[in-house]
C-alpha cells in the first residue's frame, strides 16, 4: 500500500493522502420478497439504492443512519458478503497487481478465486463480540484462520504474529489457548480486531463495532482503532448509529436514509453545515449529555419509511418540515454542493440548516 | 414539595449461583421524591436494573434480597373528596409476599414499569383466550392479543372500570402516547407496531393506571435517536401533567443529562456517588464518574486525532472482588496502602451531593 498514484487526482487540493482506495458508483442490492408456495417474487426491499462514495487510503469514511436505512448491507455488499444487484466497486488492490504495482480492479467482475485473494486486503469488524467468534476455537485459532484459509503453513512464524497482534490489541500472550467466553465483551472485541488485522489488511469494514460495548470498554476500543489505523495506514468504513461516535472517528460522513446516501461530506463541515434536512433533524435529536443544554429539537414527524414501499418522490418529504410539492414528484439527484460536500435534497444551499 | 415516596435503605441483593455468591446490590441507599425524576447510571452489571426489580419485589430466580428495606409512603387513593381522611401508610416492600394481593396492586397500579425491548424476552405460546397472568399483561407484549385488548386488561385489574370505559381509556393512552389513528390501532396486535410504537404501547399500558411512580429501564436504548427523543418528550409531558416519579434507568449518560433532577452513579453495586444533575456534570467529585464523563465523544467538539480519556482495566470479576475500595484497580487518583486496604464510606461532599471514595474522608488523609 505504499506504492501510490498520485496523478489521477491532482485536480483538488491534496488532504493527507489523496488516494482513492475504493470508489463505489451506484451500488444496488436489492432483496426479492417472495409469497405463496411457488416463492413468486413479488416486490423487492430496496436495501441499498443507488449509492456512491468513495474511501482514499488511510481515511475513516463514517456511514450513519437509523436501523434499517441500509448501511450494514452497504458495508457487506461491497465484500460481496450479500451479492449487490448492480454497480461497480472499484478496488485498488496490491495482490491482484504484478512487480510491487498496485491493480484497480471491479470487485464485482472478480471470480471466486480473485475474490478470495482480494478479501486479504479488506476484512471485517463486526458488532457482536459474542457471536462473531466460534466458541469453540481458542484464540490462537480464531486469529490464525484467515492465515491457514489464505495458504500460510502454521509454525513459528505465525505464531509471532499473532502473538504480536495480540499484544497490539492490549491482551497478552497467555491469553493464547484460552477460549472466547472467558473474555470479557471488550476484550472479544479486540480479539475479533486481531483477526480482521491478521493479513495485513488495507480496508477495514467496521460494523458497529462499539455499539454492544459499555461506555468505558467504548473508549478504549476507538482508541485502539485510531492507534491502530496509524500505525498500519488502515482505511475504515465505520457502519454505526451513534452519532458522536462518528463525529469522533471520521474523517468523512455519509448519512444514509432508506437505502441511500442523502449527504456526504467532511465531518466539520457536516455536523457545523448540514445541507440535508435528514441530517439537521438527526443531529438535533442526539441527546447532548450536558443538563444545561436546551435542546432546540426538530421533531421528526412518523418513522423511517419503509424500504420496500418508499414514498414517492425524495423519500424523506413526508418527514421533512421543508417539504414542498417538487419534493413529492421528483426524486433529487446526489449533486456536489460545495468542495467534497454532496447531497441529494431539490433545495441544498438554498435552505439555512443549523449544525451542532 | 419534597416529600419522599420511596426510601431504600441499605438494600442488598445477592445471587447464589454455582461459581458462588455475586453481591448485585450492596447496601443501596435512594430516596425518591414525589414528581421528581430520579437517574441511575452504571455500565451492565452494576446492579441498577436488579435495584429497580427489587423495588417491585421482580428479582429474578436465583437473586434474594437478603437484608434492607424499601419504604413506600403509599397514600391511600380512597376518599379524594375528603383532604382530611387521606393517609400514608408506610409500606415495606421487600416484606410482602411477592405473590401477594398488596404488591399486585402496586406493581402496575402504582408503580409502572417499562423495559428495554419488550418482545425480546417473550415466548410465544399464549394462545388466544388463555389468561395471561397479570405479570405478563402488565410487563411485556402478548404477541397474540390486541395492543387495545392488553391495555384495556391493566386498567380492569387496577381500576373498577367496564370493558367499554377499559377500551375508551385504552384510546385515550394510545393518542396521549402519539401513536397515530389509536381508533385502528387499538385493534392491531404487536407484531404490526414498529419497535418505536411498540415501546409507545408499553409506556401506555404502564400510565394507563395513573402510578405515582414510573421505573424506566433503558427505555430508549433499543430505538434510533428520532423515536427516542419521541418518546422522552412524552414520558417529561406526561410527568409534567401528573406529578408523577420516575426512576431512570440508563447507560446513557446524553438521556440522563435531559430527562434527570438527580443522579446516582452506580458501581459493582453500590452507590458510588449522588447528586443534583448540574453538579453531577459540571462537578463530578468520584473518579469514576470523572472518568466516566471524560470516556463519551461528545458532539461538536471534535478535535482531530484526540484520543478519549478511557478508564483503564475492565469491571472486576463479581467472585474476586478486590478489597478496599472497589474501584482501585481502575482509578486514576488510586493512593496505594489506603485504596486497596479502607473501604470508603459515604460522605457529604457538597451541597446535597454525596460520594463514596477516600479522597474525601480523613481516614484517606
Amino acid at each position: 500500500m505504499s506504492v501510490t498514484n498520485q496523478t489521477q487526482s491532482q485536480a483538488q487540493p491534496p488532504t493527507k493522502n489523496d488516494t482513492i482506495l475504493l470508489d463505489v458508483k451506484g451500488l444496488k442490492k436489492y432483496f426479492p420478497i417472495q409469497k405463496g408456495f411457488l416463492r413468486r417474487t413479488v416486490g423487492y426491499v430496496k436495501a441499498v439504492d443507488d449509492i456512491s462514495f468513495f474511501v482514499r487510503e488511510g481515511e475513516t469514511l463514517g456511514v450513519v443512519g437509523e436501523s434499517g436505512c441500509g448501511k450494514s448491507t452497504a458495508g457487506r455488499s461491497i465484500i460481496r458478503l450479500y451479492e449487490p444487484t448492480a454497480g461497480q466497486v472499484s478496488f485498488k488492490s496490491q495482490v491482484l497487481g504484478s512487480n510491487g504495482q498496485t491493480k484497480t480492479v471491479n470487485l464485482l467482475d472478480l471470480n471466486a478465486q480473485e475474490m478470495k485473494s482480494v478479501r486479504q486486503e479488506i476484512s471485517m469488524i463486526f458488532q457482536d463480540p459474542v457471536n462473531s467468534l466460534n466458541p469453540r476455537m481458542s484464540v490462537s485459532d480464531i486469529i490464525a484462520e484467515p492465515m491457514i484459509i489464505h495458504g500460510m503453513k502454521m509454525g513459528q512464524d505465525t505464531e509471532d504474529i499473532i502473538v504480536s497482534l495480540l499484544e497490539r490489541v492490549g491482551l497478552r500472550s497467555d491469553h493464547l489457548r484460552r477460549y472466547p467466553h472467558e473474555f470479557s465483551g471488550g476484550q472479544r472485541q479486540r480479539i475479533g480486531i486481531a483477526r480482521a488485522l491478521s493479513l495485513n489488511p488495507s480496508l477495514v469494514i467496521c460494523d458497529e463495532p462499539v455499539s454492544a460495548l459499555d461506555v468505558s470498554i467504548q473508549a478504549q476500543t476507538l482508541n485502539l482503532l485510531q492507534d491502530l489505523q496509524k500505525d498500519f495506514n488502515l482505511a475504515y468504513i465505520f457502519v454505526a448509529h451513534d452519532m458522536s461516535v462518528v463525529e469522533h472517528i471520521s474523517d468523512r460522513v455519509a448519512v444514509m436514509y432508506v437505502g441511500k446516501i442523502v449527504e456526504m461530506a467532511e465531518t466539520d463541515a457536516l455536523f457545523t453545515n448540514p445541507l440535508h434536512p435528514y441530517t439537521e433533524a438527526l443531529l438535533s435529536s442526539v441527546p447532548k449529555p450536558d443538563p444545561l443544554y436546551k435542546p432546540h429539537r426538530i421533531m421528526m414527524q412518523g418513522e423511517v419509511a419503509d424500504p420496500s414501499n418508499p414514498p414517492s418522490g425524495c423519500y424523506f418529504h413526508p418527514r421533512c418540515r421543508y417539504a414542498q410539492d417538487l419534493c413529492k414528484e421528483k426524486s433529487p439527484e446526489f449533486r456536489q454542493i460545495k468542495h467534497d460536500h454532496w447531497t441529494a435534497c431539490h433545495f441544498a444551499g438554498e435552505l439555512k440548516l443549523e449544525g451542532i | 414539595m419534597s416529600e419522599p415516596l420511596i426510601e431504600i435503605k441499605d438494600l442488598r441483593v445477592e445471587f447464589n449461583v454455582r461459581e458462588g455468591i455475586v453481591k448485585a446490590v450492596d447496601g443501596f441507599n435512594l430516596t425518591i421524591n414525589r414528581g421528581e425524576t430520579v437517574g441511575v447510571i452504571g455500565e451492565s452489571g452494576c446492579g441498577k436494573s436488579v435495584t429497580a426489580r427489587a423495588i417491585l419485589n421482580m428479582v429474578p430466580k436465583p437473586g434474594k434480597v437478603t437484608s434492607g428495606e424499601i419504604l413506600y409512603y403509599r397514600r391511600s387513593k380512597e376518599n379524594p373528596s375528603d383532604g382530611q381522611s387521606r393517609t400514608t401508610d408506610v409500606l415495606d416492600l421487600t416484606k410482602l409476599d411477592p405473590d401477594g394481593e398488596t404488591i399486585r396492586q402496586v406493581r402496575g397500579g402504582e408503580i409502572g414499569m417499562i423495559f428495554q425491548e419488550p418482545m425480546s424476552s417473550l415466548t410465544p405460546v399464549y394462545s388466544v383466550g388463555t389468561l395471561i397472568n397479570e405479570a405478563v399483561s402488565l410487563h411485556r407484549l402478548s404477541p397474540v392479543k390486541r395492543v387495545g385488548a392488553q391495555i384495556t386488561e391493566t386498567i380492569q385489574t387496577h381500576r373498577r372500570v367496564t370493558k367499554a370505559e377499559g377500551r375508551q381509556i385504552a384510546i385515550e393512552m394510545l393518542r396521549k402516547v402519539g401513536i397515530p389513528k389509536p381508533n385502528e390501532r387499538v385493534d392491531s396486535y404487536p407484531h404490526q407496531l414498529s419497535g418505536g410504537q411498540r415501546q409507545r404501547v408499553m409506556i401506555a399500558i404502564a400510565l394507563s393506571c395513573e402510578p405515582v411512580m414510573l421505573i424506566a429501564d433503558e427505555p430508549t436504548t433499543a430505538l434510533d435517536v428520532s423515536i427516542e427523543a419521541q418518546i422522552l418528550d412524552i414520558m417529561r409531558e406526561l410527568q409534567e401533567s401528573s406529578d408523577m416519579a420516575i426512576l431512570f434507568i440508563t447507560h446513557n449518560l446524553g438521556v440522563v443529562a435531559n430527562m434527570a433532577h438527580e443522579i446516582v452513579v452506580m458501581y459493582m453495586g453500590k452507590a458510588v456517588e449522588r447528586a443534583k444533575v448540574q453538579d453531577l456534570f459540571y462537578q463530578p467529585q468520584h473518579p469514576y464518574t470523572r472518568s466516566l464523563l471524560q470516556s463519551i465523544p461528545k458532539l461538536g467538539q471534535k478535535k482531530s486525532g484526540e484520543r478519549l480519556a478511557s478508564i483503564a482495566g475492565s469491571v472486576p470479576d463479581p467472585f474476586h472482588l478486590p478489597p478496599g475500595c472497589v474501584f482501585h484497580p481502575r482509578c486514576p487518583a488510586f493512593m496505594p496502602g489506603r485504596c486497596d486496604t479502607i473501604t470508603p464510606q459515604w460522605t457529604q461532599v457538597g451541597d446535597d451531593h454525596w460520594a463514596s471514595c477516600l479522597l474525601y474522608e480523613e481516614a484517606g488523609k
